[in-house]
């Protein structure tokens, strides 16, 4: 892949990457969380398309315009969340769409499975190619997943983080079966955060940042720290401002929180004026932390002390009465009602206070929602627009707009600036500044690590469900905070 | 040039008439439709266009009409109720039981409302707590509904109501029908509902995000059940009407009046996926499948055909709906 580039919306996806990968090699991508790695991977299987730059397969260049086209190339992906019907035995995941067949519409199922059976027993699996998906763990999906690009003759295999759901000997397994595809020619693209797995499999490493081409290094010759420096090495934003609020009191303590397999003795606080950063690797537990403070995941232990008061939260009812606001990662599937107005979206968590016998005071409900139109420069013709007819900044500032609604002092935000345009992310930032001068509290979970360097008084880094370590804001430079968060 | 400085004051007038006529869109798209079916059938049969045949035509809506305003809280929450047409017969059961105890009239009608009720409610705890799909709870609920109304009565009807009683049906006020000002009053009380109050702006944001609405910390459990209490009330309230205008309470009334109510709603312009819609738009939904078999009656068409007919305006008015929503500045999410 020569001088890749893509555009979305407001960002510059990739920006001339060049990338290639040799027979039976494996070539591990490393990048923080929108480095572009996962774009460039969904470019060359398809997913995406490029808008310039050249793909060449063995000397060829070839135009990949769809998902089938890179399949015709011998190309195969495996994602993360992986993309099998549950309910089909193993056999017919891999045949989907193309079952061999006997007479007119009539499968040929002992072929079928006779063909699987082959091709796991390449790969090392014992499990009964009959068996529902759905039944099987993780890994012996993920077999199933190579089985299925190994049946359409891939030469070319991209791995997402295939190791962030398995166990330390799954990890080990799934490893000897990439020596065996490497063996017999298969290349492989890795995508991995964790250090330890790229010296242990891969054979060169490239460090993409802000969908850039960093460097590309022989693994054998390259060491943990400069790799973590290509990856973070960036200038801290300088438009991201630092806000210089005296500290005040406790407004909210964790302590111990522990959800089983997921989260695990978790304890912080957060003071009135100040922005508590949360870092971590995507899967490291930042949103259930989140989730949990809100109520929405039942928790195994710990305790929440608001204002210095021990609470009990069960749902985000319990969580909104004591003043805590949750901004969601997901605006639009779990922030707003697309189909609603900005005022109705605005208004919807205060209705209990704006209605006597049931009937909304409409006086007070339009004192209210203008008022916050107007701080907040929600820029909308009215505040009857539509709240899908605007942009995601403007979204994600009517969300704010809600919590701000209840008088929440307590605001968790996660990924506050996920697909905002550079203009609207400043204002949100000067807003979340605002918020802390007036004493909110605000815990900001983020990938993006300028905006936890530069907007945070504390920085938490979340690293397997744990804390794994707390920067003053004196300490916490970016290349500190990726470096506990890989585990370096 | 000129011609700007001419519009330049107009934007006053016009910012506020405009935006609430398109606000209204959808609702008077489907009020011009019944105006030309109207004008057509004027056209057609010298018949339709008389006093007395409006009138007709409007008393005959008032039962799915009125069972209509239920579904409509129903579907704007994104569910379904089904078992609306056996809660009528189950209700009108339990009232014509109750009048054969020799049960008072007032309470004879309570317990009448409250078989209703109770069956709404059922369905509502179900669906929020149970968390079953509307479509099956209420598929149950009709089945269950039924066969308790075909017990109670020993599958016979009950007859002979007191004329006090059978006024709800057949009484009027200044010529205009009792059924006809109790749709009437219904409707207002339910528009006012939705735009007005809180129960209104949940019941719509629980259509349009159920996510969005329980993280903004509505108990969205007990709103559904509210709204499907609501649609079982008002089956009820049909059941009544029906007993009276018959003087019979029949265990096998109601029989497809779920579909009947479903597809005014969707007529008016509803959204099946919920958060969208309005009993505006229901109330001329039912208009129009009243006029619509009125009008083939005096046209002579035979009942058969009519069933293809009112199966085709359900298609097609829905049809030019959808057609209409994709040309609206409604954009699908812009991906980021």
């Amino acid at each position: 892949m020569r001088g890749i580039r893509k555009a979305f919306p407001g960002v510059l996806a990739l920006d001339g990457v060049d990338f290639d990968v040799d027979e039976g090699e494996v070539h591990v991508l490393l990048g923080e969380n929108g480095a572009g790695k996962s774009t460039l991977m969904k470019i060359l299987s398809g997913a995406h398309r490029r808008d310039g730059g050249t793909i060449q397969v063995n000397q060829r260049e070839i135009d990949i315009s769809s998902p089938r086209a890179a399949r015709e190339a011998g190309i195969a992906i495996i994602y993360q969340e992986l993309t099998l019907v549950p309910q089909l035995a193993a056999d017919e995941n891999i045949h989907l769409g193309r079952e061999p067949t006997r007479g007119p519409g009539i499968v040929d199922r002992a072929g079928m499975r006779s063909r699987t059976r082959a091709l796991l027993d390449m790969l090392g699996a014992t499990f009964d190619v009959a068996t529902p998906v759905g039944q099987l763990s993780i890994a012996e999906q993920q077999l199933v997943e190579i089985a299925k690009a190994l049946s359409l003759d891939a030469r070319i295999l991209v791995m997402d983080e295939p190791t962030s759901a398995l166990t330390e000997r799954e990890t080990h397994a799934l490893f000897t079966v990439i020596r065996r595809l490497t063996a017999k020619g298969v290349a492989i693209v890795y995508i991995s955060h964790r250090m330890d797995e790229i010296f242990e499999i891969g054979d060169r490493v490239t460090v993409l940042r802000d969908g850039r081409h960093i460097a590309t290094l022989d693994v054998r010759s390259a060491d943990r720290r400069e790799l973590v420096r290509l990856m973070a090495d960036r200038e801290v934003d300088e438009q991201v401002p630092k806000s210089m609020v005296p500290r005040g009191t406790e407004l909210l303590r964790v302590q111990g929180l522990s959800r089983r397999g997921v989260l695990h003795d978790i304890s912080l606080s957060i003071h009135a004026g100040e922005i508590v950063g949360v870092a971590g690797l995507l899967g490291a537990g930042r949103t259930e932390i989140a989730r949990a403070i809100f109520g929405l995941d039942r928790s195994d232990a710990g305790e929440l002390y608001v204002r210095g008061r021990r609470r009990r939260i069960r749902s985000p009812r319990d969580a909104i009465r004591a003043r805590i606001g949750f901004v969601t990662e997901d605006r639009k599937g779990q922030g707003l009602v697309l189909g609603r107005s900005v005022r109705d979206n605005i208004a919807l968590p205060v209705l209990p206070l704006l209605q006597r016998f049931g009937y909304v005071r409409r006086r007070a409900e339009h004192a209210l929602t203008d008022r916050l139109v107007r701080e907040l420069r929600i820029h909308t013709p009215s505040a009857e627009q539509l709240a899908i007819n605007l942009s995601g900044g403007n979204q994600q500032k009517i969300v704010l707009a809600k919590w701000i609604a209840c008088n929440s002092d307590i605001l968790i935000l996660d990924e506050p600036t996920r697909g905002i345009d550079v203009g609207a992310k400043q204002e949100i930032y000067a807003l979340l500044g605002a918020l802390a001068a007036r004493g909110v509290g605000i815990l900001l979970i983020s990938s993006e690590l300028p905006e936890i360097v530069g907007l945070s008084d504390r920085v938490l880094v979340v690293r397997g469900g744990r804390i794994a370590g707390e920067f003053a804001r004196a300490d916490a430079t970016q290349e500190r905070v990726l470096a506990c968060a890989v585990g370096a | 040039m000129s011609a700007t400085e001419i519009r330049a004051p107009a934007p006053a007038a016009g910012s506020r008439l405009w935006p609430r006529l398109l606000h209204h869109g959808r609702e008077l798209g489907t009020f011009a439709g019944l105006i030309g079916l109207s004008i057509a059938l004027w056209i057609a049969t010298p018949h339709f266009l008389t006093a007395s045949n409006l009138v007709n035509v409007v008393e005959q809506s008032t039962i799915i009409g009125i069972i209509a305003v239920g579904m409509t809280f129903v579907i704007l929450t994104g569910g379904i109720d089904l078992s609306v047409g056996s809660l009528v017969a189950l209700s009108g059961i339990a009232f014509g039981s109750a009048v054969q105890a020799h049960a008072p009239l007032a309470v004879a009608i309570l317990v009448g409302l409250c078989a209703g009720l109770a069956c709404g409610v059922v369905n509502g705890l179900l669906i929020a707590f149970g968390r079953l799909p509307p479509f099956i709870a209420t598929l149950g609920m009709m089945s269950v509904a039924r066969g308790l109304a075909l017990i109670i009565s020993d599958g016979r009807p009950i007859s002979g109501f007191s004329p006090a009683f059978r006024g709800m049906a057949t009484g009027d006020l200044l010529g205009v029908p009792a059924p006809v000002i109790l749709m009437v009053l219904l409707y207002a009380a339910a528009h006012f509902i939705l735009t007005r109050t809180v129960l209104g702006r949940y019941t719509y944001a629980i259509g349009g995000n159920e996510e969005a609405t329980a993280l903004s910390g509505v108990n969205v459990s007990a709103y559904k059940i509210v709204v499907y209490a609501i649609a079982g009330l008002l089956s009820a309230v049909t059941a009544l009407l029906l007993a009276a205008r018959l003087d019979s309470a029949q265990p096998i009334a109601g029989i497809n009046y779920e579909l009947d109510a479903i597809a005014a709603v969707v007529i008016g312009g509803a959204s099946l996926l919920g958060g969208s819609g309005s009993v505006v738009g229901t109330l001329i939904g039912a208009l129009i499948m009243s006029v619509l078999r009125n009008g083939l009656n005096l046209l002579g068409v035979s009942s058969y055909v009519q069933q293809i007919a009112i199966g085709a305006v359900i298609i097609v008015a829905v049809l030019v709906d959808m057609a209409l929503r994709r040309r609206a500045p409604f954009p699908r999410g812009t991906s980021a």
